[in-house]
């Protein structure tokens, strides 16, 4: 009974967060209002955190398995990824560093002056 | 044979989790990234489906209640952010402002690359989420019409780069504060680049999976203005 009444919970927040979506304009997924509403509905204490955290817990261990149809869907836009093949290559290799280098370097710099100011 | 295949419910669900946990079974036998259990599920139910002769369309009829848990799975994303909070508030203006740099990097990367490239705006927006969840990537690359399935497999890769490459790369540019080496893992590979961060150390990994969905939530925001720009 506890994981059906965790997991109410859960699907009345995405079921909100749905109807977020529905009623503002921007290209923001469902889940992603759902997760703010979870968010906010913690903060405040409407819902506690025993209240949803095994189930919230197992759907997230289980995520990967979730995104396997999609993944499958490849058989299908293979023409679309084939057009695309060599740049999409390219795109995925060479972008990755300056994300990891950049964010790395940004928090570094930032943590190191504020603890130089702290020792001061 | 096929014709039974056509009319069960159940088979592609079955396919795709015996997959999943030949891939898990992989991946905790040989410690490597390349068996990622997503990557190594996907490749071999598509196998079967080629060998046994089965449309996408007929597997995804029973598959596609794998996919519904999704959108709930991706709104408990936020029970592991509210229960880090502690850890953001001590750094939170580092925090937040390396998270928001390294998107900004990713988008503008991705426009000049692809704009060199030439791709067109559906490619173009395709590859806006590869560095974030696929939880939140797939969502995003449906709400900008691209091609949903080519995201998911770029940001599978792009997770398998950082896994493999994360720590070389801390070390090479000489990344070497804990909170700095988590938060680069979670923003440049998400999931993947975490199970890393985690192996490094606590604070790395707390640090890495707080970046999961802060640089979800900020790469959401930023392709709203990004994805009209090709």
């Amino acid at each position: 009974m506890k994981y059906l009444k965790q997991f109410l919970i859960i699907l009345a927040i995405t079921f909100l967060g749905e109807l977020v979506k529905y009623l503002l304009p921007f290209p923001i997924p469902a889940s992603i209002y759902g997760m703010i509403l979870l968010f906010a509905a913690l903060m405040t204490g409407i819902v506690k955190l025993e209240q949803v955290r095994d189930t919230g817990r197992f759907l997230i261990e289980i995520m990967p398995a979730m995104m396997i149809p999609a993944g499958v869907g490849l058989m299908v836009s293979w023409d679309a990824l084939k057009k695309m093949l060599i740049p999409v290559i390219i795109i995925t290799l060479v972008s990755y560093f300056p994300v990891q280098i950049v964010t790395g370097h940004i928090a570094q710099f930032i943590i190191r002056r504020k603890e130089e100011k702290v020792n001061e | 044979m096929s014709n039974f295949l056509n009319d069960s419910l159940f088979a592609g669900v079955s396919i795709s989790l015996i997959a999943y946990m030949i891939g898990v079974f992989l991946n905790n036998k040989y410690k490597m990234p390349l068996f990622n259990p997503l990557l190594v599920s996907v490749i071999l139910s598509i196998v079967v489906l080629i060998v046994a002769d089965v449309d996408y369309e007929v597997y995804n009829a029973g598959a596609s209640y794998l996919s519904w848990f999704l959108t709930p799975a991706t709104v408990c994303l936020a029970i592991p952010l509210y229960e880090q909070l502690h850890v953001l508030k001590k750094n939170w203006f580092a925090i937040i402002l390396a998270i928001v740099s390294g998107v900004i990097t990713s988008s503008v990367t991705i426009l000049v690359l692809s704009k060199i490239m030439k791709l067109n705006h559906k490619e173009y927006v395709t590859l806006l989420p590869k560095s974030i969840t696929t939880a939140i990537g797939m969502g995003l690359s449906e709400e900008m019409q691209g091609y949903v399935t080519i995201t998911v497999a770029v940001i599978i890769i792009t997770g398998v780069i950082g896994n493999v490459l994360g720590e070389a790369v801390c070390k090479i540019f000489r990344i070497t504060h804990p909170v700095a080496k988590g938060l680069s893992l979670g923003t440049s590979a998400h999931v993947l680049g975490t199970a890393k961060a985690m192996e490094m150390g606590d604070v790395e990994g707390a640090m890495s999976s707080l970046s999961i969905v802060v640089a979800g939530l900020m790469t959401v925001a930023s392709s709203i203005v990004f994805s009209n720009l090709i």
